[in-house]
């Protein structure tokens, strides 16, 4: 479990600091092929698993030039480790940050932007001033959907991180190790626990959005 | 304090719908002058003030304030809102809803000077520092907007119809305190506007903007009494509108000075004595006699020269002078019976109740 805390949690950061940068791209970028680069982000929502895992597992593998990279850095390769891991984990739940990013960030009226900018304010500035405390809905929604996502994911960590204990078992690698082994008792107490945490995280955050923060538009 | 401000606008936009605004006009806006973009709904007017603010980018011309160049089509020269030094103020007030009313207006001060004390107790929203954007009513909102835009110290200020979401005594009040604070502060500001009144009350000078284009730019009275052509002319509609001043009010009737002349008007709304207004007179409400009639309706009878006579149609006009100049529009057969020429000496006579008064806005 505490693995699996590990990874949701890493995969969060990673997740807040790219996916805010591509959802800002996606939503102010005046280039006509950026639906391009909203498919690439979207396709872990219809892609099995097993086909992302498949890809990641090629591409961080000895084979290619970034799994020779990096092995030659850190003295070990990529797959089966925990950074694999999370390199595959960033990859899957990127469409659950970048997409509330994005939804959020589009809504915030352009009026503002453009009141801000004549305000002398760059536009880098009126994002960080302005898009982003108006958009805090909409970063809660992508941080928890991605941490939530991670948490249950398990047909790419089986591809890329296998099942090694403590540095990729997951919770959900343990369960079906469970069950495999019919040992039912165990796998309802950890199914149980993840269904727990799951739910909780979920209907504080819904909870918190009704309440706190209803967005003044005019 | 704000300085006078040269522009050359030369610019041209296409729209995806074939629509195309094109100003093309240089005006030199003398410190806390306002110049008014007027016309019609849809005629291009917010967009010209969209290629001054730097936030639509022409295709095709040239921009440029003060010697420098804002926008070269040629040279592809284009400098963005964050350098242009304007202040813009949106028909609806876009305040940033996030943050209070005191760090809305310190929003855009850089190191550069803050709003002062004296521009937010004219604007009277000094005590409203803490509230949020939300709580304000429409007209608290446009005022701090206001002082936001103008905090920066701008060398042009930019009023998109700021005044057209509010309720009728509350955009009298505005207007009249933007007036009083151009002037205090000197910033020279454009509005848009398709409001006659409005343009009458506060302009100095105007633009009518007709179909993506600048037809006339001058003074107020001078596009107001003789637009240039039969569009302009249907735009601002017809009639001469003279400097003037309240001298005195009895019994419904005031006593109005243009010039050196004094004429009777009958009174719609109250005016203070001694404040300025525009007196508008129609062509078709000025009647031509040769001699004075001894019983009369009407209350002014201005002894006039007649300047010239041009044919419009059926009709002729009869441009006089009255002291002030004015325009009679009058038949053929009467301008034979009254044998009239340029250089005879008539009276002109105006109703009280044909001439209407527009209060200036300071």
């Amino acid at each position: 479990m505490w693995l699996s805390v590990r990874l949701a949690t890493a995969t969060t950061v990673v997740l807040l600091v790219i996916g805010i940068p591509i959802a800002y791209w996606i939503v102010f970028s005046p280039r006509r092929w950026k639906f391009l680069v909203e498919a690439i982000v979207a396709l872990p929502l219809v892609l099995p698993p097993t086909v992302l895992g498949f890809y990641v597992l090629i591409a961080i593998g000895p084979l290619s030039p970034i799994g020779r990279l990096y092995a030659r850095i850190a003295g070990h390769g990529l797959p089966f480790t925990f950074q694999g891991l999370l390199i595959a984990s960033v990859l899957y739940s990127l469409p659950f940050a970048v997409q509330p990013f994005s939804t959020e960030f589009a809504s915030v009226d352009r009026r503002l932007l453009e009141a801000s900018w004549t305000l002398g304010v760059s536009r880098a500035d009126t994002f960080r001033r302005v898009v982003l405390p108006l958009s805090v809905r909409g970063l809660i929604t992508g941080i928890v959907l991605s941490f939530a996502h991670t948490l249950g994911e398990f047909g790419v960590v089986l591809m890329v991180g296998g099942n090694l204990p403590g540095t990729t078992r997951t919770v959900s690698i343990s369960i079906y190790d469970a069950v495999q082994s019919l040992d039912y008792r165990s796998a309802s107490r950890t199914s149980l626990l993840l269904l727990i945490v799951s739910f909780v995280i979920l209907t504080s955050t819904y909870a918190l959005q009704r309440s706190a923060w209803v967005k003044p538009r005019h | 304090m704000g300085q006078a401000a040269t522009l050359s606008v030369h610019a041209r936009s296409t729209f995806a719908s074939g629509f195309v605004v094109a100003p093309d006009f240089d005006v030199h806006l003398e410190s806390g002058s306002l110049l008014v973009l007027f016309g019609p709904s849809g005629a291009g007017k917010t967009t010209m003030l969209r290629q001054l603010a730097g936030l639509e980018r022409p295709d095709a011309g040239r921009i440029g304030c003060n010697g420098a160049v804002w926008f070269d089509a040629d040279r592809g020269t284009w400098v963005p809102p964050q350098q242009r030094r304007i202040g813009v103020v949106f028909q609806e007030a876009t305040l940033f809803p996030h943050l209070s009313v005191a760090a809305n207006i310190a929003y855009g001060v850089g190191n550069g000077g803050a709003a002062s004390a004296d521009t937010l107790r004219l604007l009277g929203i000094d005590h409203l520092s803490d509230r949020l954007p939300r709580t304000l009513s429409g007209g608290e909102a446009q005022r701090v907007a206001l002082a936001r835009a103008l905090a920066p110290n701008p060398r042009l200020l930019l009023l998109d119809e700021p005044f057209a979401s509010l309720d009728a005594p509350t955009r009298l009040r505005l207007r009249h305190d933007v007036r009083g604070l151009l002037t205090r502060t000197g910033t020279p500001a454009i509005l848009v506007t398709h409001d006659r009144a409005e343009t009458m009350a506060i302009g100095d000078r105007v633009a009518v903007v007709i179909d993506g284009r600048v037809r006339q730019l001058g003074p107020v009275t001078d596009v107001f009494s003789r637009p240039v052509d039969a569009t302009v002319a249907a735009a601002v509609g017809v009639e001469a509108v003279l400097p003037a001043r309240i001298a005195g009010s009895a019994d419904g009737v005031l006593a109005v000075t243009v010039g050196e002349t004094m004429i009777e008007v009958a009174e719609r709304e109250p005016m203070a004595v001694g404040s300025d207004v525009f007196a508008c007179i129609r062509a078709e409400d000025v009647t031509i006699e040769t001699q004075r009639p001894a019983h009369a309706s009407a209350r002014n009878h201005l002894a006039a020269r007649v300047v010239a006579i041009t044919s419009e149609g059926p009709l002729e006009r009869v441009s006089l002078d009255c002291g002030f100049p004015l325009d009679a529009l009058i038949t053929r057969q009467s301008r034979q019976a009254l044998q009239l020429a340029a250089g005879s000496a008539v009276t002109a006579a105006i109703k009280a109740a044909s001439v209407h008064l527009v209060a200036r806005g300071w």
